[in-house]
């Protein structure tokens, strides 16, 4: 009975933890699969989250800091967008750029509006996303394994969390069952054919921007105010581009990528537990070699050791209508 | 349909880049604005800081000479196709090389020693720089995020091989033991009065001689053509029968050697011991470096002066003018990138047609 509670607290930090990347990997597939690489997503993330932060802090309601954490990513995208499909720039350059900029941005806002060292004010429990218990929790909470997984694993989780389960199964139907979902997936792979069908190529890439602005900035809202309570500096940690490696082995695929968000939150929370702890023959293992660990897996996965992706045709190269 | 007219050469070289440049400082002008602080104030202390005295100007080039190095490492890379954002990363392992030699032959001339930092800091920037490019070349990986994620893998080795092998036992900070002073790099200061007490030391000659030597393997030798080839038309440089997968790994070991001298810059010639985080983003202020000076050695020494100059003002600025904290120098670095590098083309139309319009009762049309 110990070793199945240990695994559903296990468990459940792995669903914690994997929500930032499973919102930031589906928001990537959007703009992926309509032909425009985003790099920009760890940015993103960190600009939303400050955002976030920083208006919970200042207007008291959780609900206006996740508004401000999806503005913000809106205007990163727009940036992206006027940029890759307007100005048929460099996608990667553009994306590197928005990560320096909310990098810098963060903190030097940070610390002129609140003189904490770049530190948002702690927040209080009415300020944040706070755990929701689902109907019966309280009642079966007894009930041997069923109940104890439903009480500890699906239930008590915050609001974004069950958006971001939720918006798995929605990206699945959208992509792969509406007329929306076709277009975007043709726009990245052939956008000429949707040209000559009388389409609005840089539209469609724009919706799927909006889409992708939209999600990233819901993760970015739940790093800082519904996992944490404020936001402190580059708390985003590298997640963007480990939502990026994560969309490249899950083959561009929504469920897929929830699997390997997954493995990473579960990987994260490994973390914690493996802490301190010494193994038979190699002893402690030092924090830093647990730290370094979904770095180095998401190295090994994207090196392909397991299978080749093949990333939608038209990925990066901006579109031009002949003359 | 009107044709599109080319810009004259000079417009396209020399116009075009410094007008994205100014509109990067405008935009960071309008920001510190905004956080109701006065930008010409600003910009006023941050050029006395850089340039008004002796120490300062010689901290301005000691800043200037990591930038150079890695703004060399991401062009050099750039010229074959590849985006390294890893000179962070690839400087900070290269300071495990130079402490190893260092302290191996403590005691040594510096004449002999900074020849041995330079080789050994080059080794471990390469390998470090070298996986990357062995997995693009190989597997396919996407060197922009595998740059980055050995950027992360670089933190945590080297705390641990910082706090947990080379820290001296009672020595509270994180730092290695210290290099005797006969083998650290000489300081300017030493020749020139002028530098005061400012760490600028022979790196940065090593870092002009690095600009010509750059200049010399792109523009003027046949690896350099390759490497353009590649760069500019995979397609074409496999019917010339250039193996991209061996210019890849090559690129990037180079690209990593010379990231690595910003350790040779630190380590050997200013703290004279292996410090926690000592990079600290001289390795991604190479990649605005690189953008700004069209990934050309001549642009790259005025844009690491400029970068050089933003970071010694911006620390003059932080005593005069509180509000402003050094970030925002990344922000005016992340402007930089934007206007010089994903948006460059953003003025080139208006300009055509004002160009157009300019030329067209000159050449009697």
């Amino acid at each position: 009975m110990q070793y199945f509670n240990d695994l559903v607290l296990i468990f459940d930090s792995t669903v914690r933890l994997a929500v930032p990347l499973i919102l930031a990997c589906l928001a990537g597939l959007y703009s992926e699969r309509s032909g425009i690489v985003d790099i920009g997503l760890e940015g993103k993330l960190l600009g939303a989250a400050f955002a976030a932060a920083a208006m919970a802090a200042v207007s008291g309601s959780p609900w206006l800091g996740l508004l401000a954490g999806i503005g913000v990513a809106l205007c990163m995208s727009a940036i992206h967008g006027i940029a890759s499909i307007n100005l048929k720039g460099d996608q990667t350059i553009s994306g590197v750029a928005l990560n320096f900029l909310a990098a810098g941005l963060t903190t030097f806002l940070g610390q002129s509006w609140f003189h904490r060292g770049g530190f948002t004010p702690q927040l209080s429990a009415d300020q944040r996303f706070n755990p929701i218990t689902l109907p019966f929790a309280e009642q079966v909470k007894d009930v041997p394994i069923i109940g104890e997984i439903y009480w500890e694993l699906i239930s008590g989780h915050n609001i974004l969390t069950y958006v971001a389960f939720i918006a798995v199964p929605v990206t699945a139907f959208v992509l792969f069952k509406t007329r929306f979902g076709l277009r975007l997936r043709a726009v990245g792979e052939n956008p000429k054919a949707l040209d000559t069908a009388g389409m609005s190529v840089g539209w469609l890439r724009y919706q799927a921007l909006i889409i992708t602005a939209v999600l990233v900035g819901i993760g970015g809202t739940y790093l800082s105010i519904a996992q944490s309570a404020g936001f402190n500096n580059n708390m985003s940690a590298g997640r963007g581009y480990i939502a990026l490696a994560a969309l490249i082995f899950a083959k561009w695929k929504p469920w897929p990528a929830l699997l390997v968000c997954l493995l990473f939150g579960f990987l994260d929370a490994m973390q914690f537990r493996l802490q301190g702890i010494k193994f038979p023959v190699i002893g402690e293992v030092p924090v830093q070699a647990i730290q370094a660990l979904p770095y180095i897996l998401t190295i090994i996965l994207l090196a392909g050791f397991i299978g080749r992706a093949v990333a939608p045709k038209a990925s990066g190269i901006p579109y031009t209508k002949e003359r | 349909m009107s044709v599109r007219v080319p810009l004259p050469r000079w417009v396209d070289v020399a116009l075009l880049p410094v007008l994205n440049v100014v509109l990067a400082f405008l935009i960071g002008g309008l920001i510190v604005l905004s956080v109701g602080q006065n930008p010409l104030d600003a910009v006023g202390y941050m050029i006395y800081g850089a340039f008004g005295y002796g120490s300062g100007f010689g901290y301005t080039l000691y800043y200037t000479t990591d930038f150079i190095f890695a703004g060399l490492a991401v062009s050099l890379a750039f010229h074959a196709g590849m985006f390294n954002i890893g000179p962070e990363g690839q400087a900070y392992v290269a300071g495990l090389g130079v402490i190893i030699v260092a302290l191996l032959f403590n005691g040594l001339h510096w004449a002999l020693m900074f020849p041995l930092m330079i080789i050994a800091g080059g080794l471990f920037g390469a390998f470090w720089a070298f996986i990357p490019g062995y997995l693009q070349a190989k597997r396919g990986s996407h060197i922009v995020i595998t740059t980055i994620l050995f950027n992360f893998i670089a933190i945590s080795l080297m705390g641990y091989v910082i706090t947990k092998i080379l820290k001296p036992a009672g020595v509270d900070s994180d730092e290695s033991a210290p290099i005797q002073a006969i083998s650290r790099v000489p300081q300017l200061r030493e020749f020139l009065a002028l530098f005061k007490n400012s760490p600028v030391n022979l790196t940065f000659l090593l870092a002009i001689v690095a600009l010509f030597f750059v200049y010399w393997l792109v523009w003027r030798t046949k690896f350099g053509y390759a490497m353009r080839t590649l760069g500019r038309n995979p397609t074409a440089a496999r019917y010339a029968g250039i193996s991209s997968s061996r210019m890849i790994m090559t690129t990037m070991a180079l690209s990593g050697a010379l990231a690595a001298m910003v350790a040779v810059n630190n380590v050997g010639g200013v703290q004279g011991r292996l410090i926690l985080n000592f990079v600290a983003g001289a390795g991604f202020v190479g990649v605005a470096v690189a953008f700004m000076g069209k990934a050309h050695p001549v642009g790259v020494a005025l844009a690491s002066l400029l970068f050089g100059a933003l970071y010694q003002g911006g620390q003059e600025l932080a005593f005069s003018m509180p509000g402003i904290t050094r970030e925002m120098i990344v922000t005016i670095q992340a402007l930089v990138i934007l206007f010089t590098g994903a948006m460059g083309d953003m003025l080139r139309i208006p300009l055509e047609k004002l160009f157009a319009r300019w030329q067209r009762p000159a050449g009697g049309g």
